[in-house]
């Protein structure tokens, strides 16, 4: 039992790592991996907000959603995948706010390391993709919670490693055309490469 | 009409959304590597854009502007819904190897964006129009990918083969570099760099 847990979350951070094996949240990961400091910040807030919102929507698609979920209230023949992406969409917006509210009140030295980060993440497609791949996947709850937090370590350590190679090559002399954007993709490809070999796996 | 053909062709050439403005690109890099669904997915994200721009537009001098996000992501949703069962419908195959990443159309910066910064200020034709052309742009670039790495990664495009295979009597050996998402970050930086040399010229 525990078993299939720790594979799920090993599996979620190493061998489908969001950000390198299925390039998800790449605006973010590009565009706030220069400092350390910010992409360990918004890598924290990725793994709060997967953690929460992957079992919440799979809560919603198992008793709500899926074809004939709704059998508890009497509806055993009703379908309601098709309205999935809207509510997966409103439970992270909502879930988002509910977590700035709430760290603004009771966690606010939390709330200003992340402030920032925060409202950014509803729009980050890695938190959308991890709730459409846990509904592809079929998993149940217990496993969710698994993956939701797998998914976010591994994106959290993925954004960490690219901002420490980044502030590494800051100060490197490299031709126009490498600097800023270019490199960085170069960089990006080699570090997908590196995850790669992680694919042979067996767990 | 130079004005509308100016909003129609910016963002094809000038202001790219992927080559220049880096945004979109998650749903870019997982669906390039075969031609086909590459083509089924530009016209998905033309479709969601330019319609959700029109429908943004219309509504925005009554969208009051502290929930206007969460307006903006209903309309955009409910569109992406409607794009997802009608290709569920006519082309199963095709929405079997997109998976999530019709889905993934709602957080794609490029739909956001362009509400964002187009839409909620422009009457909903010429919102209509720079969607458009957006939308084109994204399609551009994809297209040019997928042929490239269709072509090299496995010696066919569309299906029919171009180069032909060793497994078929052929030459060619089929380069696994190119069916590797990690190949695009490597293009992409190719495309960056041409697209600022045609923006430079133009100006």
């Amino acid at each position: 039992m525990i078993e299939n847990y720790l594979n799920i979350f090993i599996n979620a951070i190493f061998i489908e790592n969001l950000a390198l094996s299925v390039f998800l949240g790449m605006c973010t990961f590009i565009a706030i991996s220069k400092k350390i400091e910010a992409a360990i910040g918004l890598g924290i807030a990725v793994i709060v907000v997967l953690a929460i919102t992957v079992p919440i929507n799979n809560l919603i698609y198992n008793y709500i959603l899926r074809d004939g979920a709704l059998a508890w209230a009497g509806l055993s023949d009703v379908d309601l995948s098709f309205v999935g992406l809207i509510s997966y969409i409103g439970v992270i917006a909502a879930c988002v706010q509910i977590l700035e509210m709430f760290l603004d009140k009771y966690v606010p030295v939390l709330y200003n390391a992340l402030g920032i980060f925060l409202p950014l993440i509803t729009v980050n497609c890695a938190i959308l993709g991890a709730s459409l791949f846990m509904v592809e996947k079929d998993l149940y709850f217990g496993e969710s919670v698994a993956y939701g937090l797998g998914a976010g370590v591994g994106w959290a350590l993925a954004i960490t490693i690219l901002a420490g190679i980044r502030e590494k090559l800051k100060y490197s002399d490299m031709p126009e055309g490498l600097q800023g954007l270019g490199s960085t993709f170069i960089i990006v490809g080699l570090m997908s490469f590196g995850f790669m070999s992680f694919g042979g796996i067996i767990l | 009409m130079s004005k509308y053909s100016e909003i129609l062709f910016r963002p094809v050439f000038k202001e790219n959304p992927i080559a220049l403005q880096m945004l979109g690109i998650c749903s870019a890099l997982a669906v390039t590597s075969k031609l086909y669904p590459t083509l089924i997915m530009c016209v998905a994200l033309t479709v969601t854009v330019s319609l959700s721009n029109f429908f943004i537009s219309m509504i925005r001098n009554i969208t009051p502007s502290n929930i206007r996000i969460i307006v903006q992501m209903t309309i955009i949703s409910s569109l992406v819904i409607l794009v997802d069962q009608a290709l569920k419908a006519y082309d199963y195959e095709t929405s079997k190897t997109l998976s999530v990443f019709v889905g993934l159309i709602i957080t794609n910066c490029i739909v956001m964006g362009r509400a964002e910064a187009f839409a909620m200020q422009n009457p909903p034709g010429v919102s209509f129009l720079d969607g458009f052309g957006n939308g084109l742009g994204y399609s551009v670039i994809l297209i040019i990918l997928g042929t490239i790495r269709e072509l090299f990664g496995t010696g066919t495009i569309l299906e029919y083969e171009v180069f032909p295979l060793v497994q078929n009597g052929g030459w060619y050996v089929p380069n696994n570099f190119f069916s590797s998402t990690s190949s695009f970050l490597h293009f992409n930086w190719f495309n960056n760099m041409g697209f600022k040399g045609m923006a430079k010229r133009s100006d």
